[in-house]
């Protein structure tokens, strides 16, 4: 039995210790925008914060995160950095399958949340561990810059103006 | 799915819609047969169909609902069924984007459905079927959806102008609101619906000049992101259904191998485990969640028998291969003139190598069978399919099949599959309740249905001034649409798809010859389609060997190909802006740094890539910068085009740099994202887009980027170091300078990479 601090809420969870996070809020709590991708910690899909860091939960045991605060893609954009990164996805229209997004997005946040103003390295240094099959890094990367400047980014192709869907 | 044995083969219909659809590319190429011998096949109609009421009324009758794609409640909310289904591509965007355009409703007041499967009301035209591929959508879209929209449109106009008594002429549409200026009335969809649902419909009804379009042409926002950005978004694997329990399953691992027995004492003793099943070929076990699953599974002794392909190597595969491509009976696909008798003739060797589609979501199904139906929930390129195969195996008539279709995280064609719904169908059929079968990502790759493997041997003739006066081309690989679609083989048992963009070249060389030698794989070797199909496979041989060419007539490889396409003006034109927006005469690189260009015509579209890339002393290749020209016709949503670009090429760099699918003892050797790599965001580079608008029709645009991605890399490789490689993926042995410096620096980098765990992916 665990009791578990997740998107500020304490969740009671009867389930083995070395049963990693990402299936006790996918198949447990119900709370499924968390992504299975490879199950290795090598896609990146399945990353939540931990205190506001960036961990993979695919390979974290639920025996290991104790009192520690676990926020998902689902409460994300309830904290600055999070609300910020969502919005600049929107605008930048970064997804397309979108299935490896809330990774990237929880990846970006945790990012920004640190370096408000990340460099390209340091993009690369969060980033590099979220794999995209779709090929969005050119538009995450714009969106995690627009996000930290919010300044609109060259290679958009889309006009800030209204009457888009949202 | 009627796709086989439904239409009897008119040879001589099908060889002539054959030429037309070459144009088209791709998958396309699959489905010749439709509206041959007779029996027209059904496909996407802009006014109702005999099934619309019976689809309406499982949709709860809404008040208005003119044709399979639009439905207006009586509160006005306008629903836009989505004949295609969203893997990434955008396809929901730009379809909503032409209904909307003609029926005049804003992006922001519409809600998007999935189509369910209905072979009658869905039908692609391009693909025959209910089916997802091949870059048609837009191109199968492009009348049909706008005139349903103007269909539409015109009754929700002649409701109006008829209950004010006023000509439909003088009356407006603007955001689903129906004016009459003069008179200073109007009326919303929604107060409109019922009694323009009672009208019959229009008669021939006009588009709109595309000078007014207000949305085709915009570069607007997707309407999926919102779920995707907040987790919302169910895709298949994410699917509830009360009383679900979850499965992993595991098959033999070597291709066409069967279970002989398990021994299952240790699983059954793992805490939420509830059973284990067996099939032929595979077993499952089903657990409370996944994770006792999983335990379940990597707990089971489970004893295979391999069968005939237990030595099975890539090598052997390879020789084959080769063998027969020097053996075997060639088909010809294409043949114009004669091989004059002089010139210098070049010929090379080019190898693909076979490949995983490696999805972001792995395989899975959610199938719930009780006495009476069978319901699945998947995310599926081919809806009607899976409901044939559910019919087959749970001997339900297809009415009893009831499938929910889901967004997919990513197709890329493996999605064109039924094996996995078909394996979770069967295992549903041993419970009595429901379960979401979920594939591990090893299970994922290790039985992919994979991208055939080929050899090709290309040559051609230069003429006196290094002018190419004839070519030729011999591929030899496996079949993938003689297992998928056998019915649209062609004359001798042609897979135009194995010719695709070779047996037509952009480019005036005035005579070739481009031949087919089928060489199938072993029994339980499948291979499927793959992103780009044929066009991915062929271009990297043909632009590939254009380059060599021009370095043969000692000529720069963009003044080759200029001299090659002045009948070719479309082309031309993106070649000179592609070279002009990288600055391609700009002064030299520096060292060991090269560009590459390559140009097409796959999908009905038009590209030319330049990637420029360095090639570090070690062999590493470090991509710096990719420029792309296209010309697509009308881009529907330009947003939405640059998207799939960028997706596109990055795709097919990374598969051209990391991936290369390799099997031992009968079974594929990689089997997740460290041995299956895939290019990451620190190796990408910017990817440019620089369009040329056009009024032609659109053409297809979700595999474009990926079928010109290699040869434009492969020939920057060339340009930075001198090594042509002719196999994929890339060798970095053959890129380093020395064996040396590979040494010392390798021993670097793996200090680096303990002391800072950040510095490589």
């Amino acid at each position: 039995m665990f009791v578990l601090h997740v998107n500020g809420e304490p969740r009671t969870v009867d389930v083995p210790g070395d049963m990693p996070l990402l299936w006790v809020l996918r198949d447990i709590i119900g709370l499924t925008g968390t992504k299975f991708g490879c199950g290795v910690a090598q896609c990146g899909a399945c990353t939540v914060h931990l205190d506001g860091q960036a961990v993979r939960s695919c390979v974290l045991p639920v025996s290991a995160i104790g009192d520690k605060a676990v926020t998902t893609i689902e409460a994300v954009g309830s904290t600055p950095s999070g609300q910020k990164i969502q919005q600049a996805w929107l605008d930048v229209d970064v997804v397309q399958c979108g299935y490896c997004q809330s990774g990237q997005i929880m990846s970006a946040a945790a990012l920004l949340a640190r370096t408000p103003n990340p460099s390209d390295g340091d993009i690369n240094a969060a980033m590099s561990g979220n794999i995209c099959r779709c090929g969005t890094y050119v538009r995450i990367r714009a969106a995690i810059k627009q996000a930290a400047t919010g300044k609109a980014e060259v290679l958009q192709t889309i006009a800030p103006a209204a009457g888009s869907a949202a | 799915m009627k796709l086989q044995g439904s239409v009897p083969l008119d040879r001589e219909n099908v060889d002539a819609g054959r030429r037309d659809a070459l144009k088209l590319g791709g998958l396309t190429l699959a489905f010749l047969w439709t509206g041959v011998g007779g029996t027209a096949h059904a496909a996407l109609n802009a006014r109702r169909q005999p099934g619309d009421a019976a689809a309406a009324a499982t949709d709860g009758n809404p008040p208005f609902a003119p044709n399979a794609f639009i439905r207006i409640d009586a509160d006005g909310l306008v629903r836009l069924v989505m004949p295609n289904v969203e893997m990434g591509q955008g396809i929901y965007t730009g379809a909503c984007m032409m209904l909307a355009e003609e029926l005049d409703v804003g992006m922001d007041q519409i809600r998007v459905e999935h189509a369910p499967p209905n072979e009658e009301l869905y039908s692609m035209p391009l693909l025959g079927g209910q089916i997802t591929g091949g870059s048609t959508s837009t191109r199968g879209h492009w009348q049909v959806l706008r005139e349903a929209g103007a269909v539409a449109r015109a009754m929700l106009v002649a409701a109006a102008a008829e209950r004010w008594h006023v000509d439909p002429a003088s009356c407006t549409v603007s955001r689903g609101i129906v004016a009459h200026q003069p008179s200073k009335r109007s009326l919303a969809f929604g107060a409109l619906a019922k009694s323009a649902g009672a009208l019959p419909e229009p008669g021939k009804v006009t588009l709109k000049d595309p000078k007014t379009f207000a949305l085709i042409g915009k570069p607007l926002r997707r309407v999926d992101s919102a779920g995707k950005v907040k987790g919302a978004t169910q895709f298949g694997i994410d699917v509830q259904v009360p009383g679900m329990k979850i499965a992993t399953v595991k098959a033999c691992p070597t291709f066409g191998g069967r279970v002989v027995g398990i021994n299952d004492k240790r699983t059954r003793a793992i805490p939420g485990v509830l059973a284990v099943l067996q099939l032929d070929g595979a077993v499952a076990v089903v657990g409370e969640h996944f994770w006792a699953a999983k335990q379940g599974l990597d707990a089971l002794d489970i004893e295979w028998d391999p069968g005939d392909n237990a030595n099975l190597s890539t090598a052997k595969l390879r020789v084959a291969l080769a063998d027969k491509s020097q053996s075997g009976t060639p088909i010809v696909a294409r043949e114009v003139g004669k091989k004059p008798a002089d010139g210098k003739l070049m010929e090379a060797v080019y190898q693909s190598p076979m490949l995983a589609h490696a999805t972001m979501e792995p395989l899975n199904t959610t199938v719930w069978i009780t006495a009476d139906k069978c319901e699945i929930w998947v995310g599926t390129q081919v809806p009607t399919r899976c409901v044939s195969a559910a019919a087959k195996i749970t001997g339900l008539p297809e009415a009893k099949i009831v499938l929910h279709n889901q967004y997919l995280g990513g197709g890329f064609g493996r999605r064109l599959e039924t094996d996995s719904v078909e394996q979770a169908i069967h295992f549903a059929k041993q419970v009595s309740y429901p379960i979401k079968v979920i594939w591990s990502r090893e299970e994922d790759i290790r039985h992919d249905i994979v991208r055939p493997m080929y050899h090709d041997r290309i040559s051609a003739l230069l003429d006196s001034n290094g002018r190419p006066v004839w070519y030729g081309d011999r591929v030899t690989g496996g079949t993938v649409l003689g297992r998928w679609a056998p019915m649209a083989m062609g004359k001798n048992g042609l897979d135009d798809d194995t010719v695709e963009c070779v047996a037509e070249v952009p480019y005036d060389i005035p005579n070739l010859k481009v031949e087919w030698v089928r060489h199938d794989m072993p029994d339980g070797l499948i291979v499927g389609w793959w992103r780009g199909v044929g066009p991915t496979h062929n271009l990297f041989v043909v632009e590939s060997f254009m380059d060599e060419l021009a370095h043969t007539a000692g000529k720069d490889p963009l003044e080759f190909r200029r001299t090659l396409l002045q009948k070719n003006p479309r082309s031309l034109a993106l070649l000179n802006l592609a070279a002009e927006k990288i600055g391609w005469n700009g002064g030299p690189l520096p060292a060991r740094v090269g560009r590459g260009l390559a140009l097409g015509e796959p999908f009905g579209s038009r590209v030319c890539l330049i990637v420029e890339a360095e090639v570090t002393p070690q062999g590493e290749v470090l991509l710096r910068r990719a420029v792309v020209a296209l010309d697509c016709g009308v881009a529907i949503n330009p947003s939405s085009v640059e998207a799939q670009i960028q997706g596109g090429v990055l795709f097919g760099l990374s598969a051209a740099l990391y991936s290369g699918i390799t099997i031992k003892h009968g079974a594929i050797e990689q089997s997740n994202f460290h041995d299956y790599r895939s290019l990451r965001i620190n190796e990408t580079p910017p990817v440019e887009l620089h369009r040329i608008d056009s009024d032609q029709a659109p053409g297809g645009l979700g595999e474009v980027g990926t079928a010109i991605a290699a040869p434009a890399l492969g020939n920057a490789i060339f340009a930075a170091t001198g090594v042509r490689l002719r196999s994929l993926p890339v060798d970095r042995t053959l890129l380093a300078q020395n064996g040396n410096v590979l040494k010392t620096v390798v021993g670097d980098n793996c200090a680096e990479g303990v002391i800072d765990g950040r510095a490589r992916a």
